[in-house]
């Protein structure tokens, strides 16, 4: 096996045994989207059918409109999971282990991004199982394209936090980036409110929401779960992705990073 | 030799005629237009200009023309359904709102909603050959497979009149719900439902007794009592199920026309009104009213697939089975 594939083999399988064994932060995953599907969608009072977009053929309810919001609102979560596991790692010095191994460390990273990313896809269709049986049929093929578009949005997710975890040096303050980035991403997108009602509400709001990368991560989901692709959205999915990755690589960048200009007194 | 090219071409020409496809047209109230949707691609395929206020639609038992009532107009138009022009206009008494084709083919029974009068047409003489007094406000209109019942209900009298189609008078009144918007019988003739909008319920009546066998109500998790108002409704051919227009509630309810008993509801467009089924009872188009759009649900998977827009205001629904 090439030194390549050994390393990423032994990253996903301290991602996977993590995974098994935190069985708290596997059920907190699915906790929280199911909490948002069953308690907040049925206060949201849409009982009578939300207005017709794009991908969605007929009227629906507000239950199935936030799904897909959901389920990237799982692997965002699970992004910043796993940009704190980094930060832990690095206070812990596993971090620096990880990093000395004789590999590049572009790769080493997005090893690391990758098991996050395989984790929060598991997440997902756990959570895609329990609202089928809550009644949220979606189309049977569609089960199957989200699987591309939740690798993509988990990979430009996984890169934002790769890149968060690489400016933060202490665990302590990783709480509060996670209330400035999670909140205002999520609830500023499409993943609650369409794009027309954000527009009722306020312009501005509807552009924040229109160019916020996350609302693009939604609808590349929902297009997906409908088994249809949205270019525009894997555009800009993948472009956000790349600009974060390449943040983040420099940033753990020794020579370079941020860490770099941190560590000078 | 002359002859036969001619006749072979003649032919040749025939037989390169498209068939007409399986098609719903749509009367749009408020746009005084028929949206024609051609059922295999459930797209809208054409737009015809009609008379003022078109509300209850339906074509001819052979499928070779559309009867229309344009209320404002105070007719009853026939429209060709290959060519989709207007054939003529037919007497109709004053503001028909909808009618009923007796099994005959020949005489049109029409809800004349200001007059309190069921008008009878017939469509042959081009005459009305009956007036029939009825109470205030008829609206639903139902004859029986067997042509000798013909059903009025009235609006805010609340009551179904049974009406002789050979003597065109009433034997029976039926006292039903609030506001009865619709009547069918059961493809056996032995039951007839009636719609109340107000009232809230779907009333089945026997045939032979007059008397009423059940009163079906409908509940919506998350939607308000008060918006549950049943209007236009349709039986399957087998009566195994019937299929139930909300209104407000922007629900079909699913009903086992056997035990009267609610097996679902499917979200549809605002206001939902009347509907048409295709003849294989494999679709049904409803009329979503205030967002002029008409849902289409497929009844072997049981789900709503597809909204598509029409004009304003989308009241009737007619099917047409693709030409054999």
């Amino acid at each position: 096996m090439s030194p390549y594939l050994r390393a990423l083999s032994a990253i996903l399988l301290r991602e996977a045994l993590r995974f098994v064994t935190q069985r708290e932060r596997f059920l907190a995953a699915l906790v929280r989207p199911l909490v948002w599907l069953i308690v907040f969608a049925a206060g949201f009072r849409a009982a009578l059918g939300l207005s017709i977009t794009p991908p969605y053929q007929t009227y629906i309810t507000y239950e199935v409109y936030i799904v897909p919001g959901l389920c990237a609102m799982i692997q965002l979560f699970n992004a910043m999971q796993s940009a704190l596991s980094l930060v832990y790692d690095r206070e812990m010095g596993s971090m620096r282990l990880l990093l000395t191994a004789p590999l590049p460390r572009w790769w080493l990273l997005f090893c690391k991004l990758l098991a996050g990313v395989l984790v929060s896809i598991l997440q997902v269709y756990a959570f895609l199982g329990i609202a089928y049986l809550y009644g949220i049929r979606l189309p049977l093929m569609g089960y199957v394209w989200v699987l591309p578009a939740l690798l993509a949005s988990g990979l430009m997710l996984g890169a934002v936090g790769l890149f968060l975890a690489s400016t933060i040096r202490q665990l302590e303050n990783f709480a509060g980036v996670m209330n400035f980035v999670i909140f205002p991403v999520f609830f500023l997108s499409t993943a609650l409110y369409p794009l027309w009602r954000m527009a009722e509400s306020s312009r501005l709001l509807r552009d924040i929401c229109a160019f916020n990368p996350f609302s693009h991560a939604v609808e590349l989901i929902r297009f997906a779960l409908y088994a249809r692709l949205n270019p525009d959205a894997l555009v800009w999915v993948a472009l956000t992705f790349a600009i974060f990755l390449a943040l983040a690589l420099w940033g753990f960048d020794p020579a370079r990073g941020i860490m770099t200009r941190k560590a000078r007194p | 030799m002359i002859r036969s090219t001619v006749s072979t071409l003649a032919m040749t020409a025939l037989l390169a005629m498209p068939a007409l496809a399986q098609e719903v047209w749509v009367s749009n109230e408020r746009d005084n237009t028929i949206s024609i949707i051609d059922v295999p691609s459930m797209e809208v395929v054409d737009t015809i200009k009609v008379g003022a206020r078109p509300r209850g639609i339906m074509f001819s038992h052979d499928h070779k023309v559309a009867y229309l009532c344009a209320s404002d107009d105070s007719t009853i138009q026939v429209i060709d359904v290959t060519t989709r022009e207007i054939l003529h206009n037919l007497p109709s008494g004053e503001n028909p709102e909808t009618f009923a084709l007796h099994p005959d083919n020949r005489h049109i029974y029409i809800s004349n909603e200001d007059d309190n009068i069921t008008s009878v047409l017939d469509v042959v003489d081009r005459r009305i050959v009956a007036q029939i007094p009825v109470g205030v406000e008829p609206e639903g209109k139902a004859i029986n497979r067997a042509g000798t019942i013909a059903i009025t209900t009235s609006e805010t009298t609340n009551m179904a009149h049974w009406i002789d189609t050979e003597t065109f008078e009433i034997f029976q009144n039926s006292l039903v719900g609030s506001r009865p918007r619709h009547a069918e019988f059961t493809s056996d003739d032995k039951r007839l439902f009636v719609s109340a909008e107000i009232g809230g319920g779907l009333h089945v009546f026997d045939t032979e007794t007059y008397q009423e066998l059940a009163e079906i109500r409908f509940e919506i998790p998350d939607v308000h009592p008060h918006d549950v108002q049943p209007v236009g409704f349709k039986l399957t051919e087998d009566m195994s199920r019937v299929y139930v227009a909300l209104g407000p509630a922007n629900r079909i309810a699913v009903v086992d026309a056997e035990t009267y008993e609610v097996l679902g509801y499917h979200l549809v467009g605002r206001r939902v009104w009347h509907m048409a089924m295709s003849d294989d009872e494999t679709k049904l188009f409803t009329t979503n009213g205030v967002s002029g759009d008409v849902t289409i649900i497929d009844l072997e998977r049981q789900e709503p697939v597809k909204t598509v827009k029409v004009g304003r205001f989308p009241w009737g629904a007619a099917y047409r089975p693709a030409d054999s």
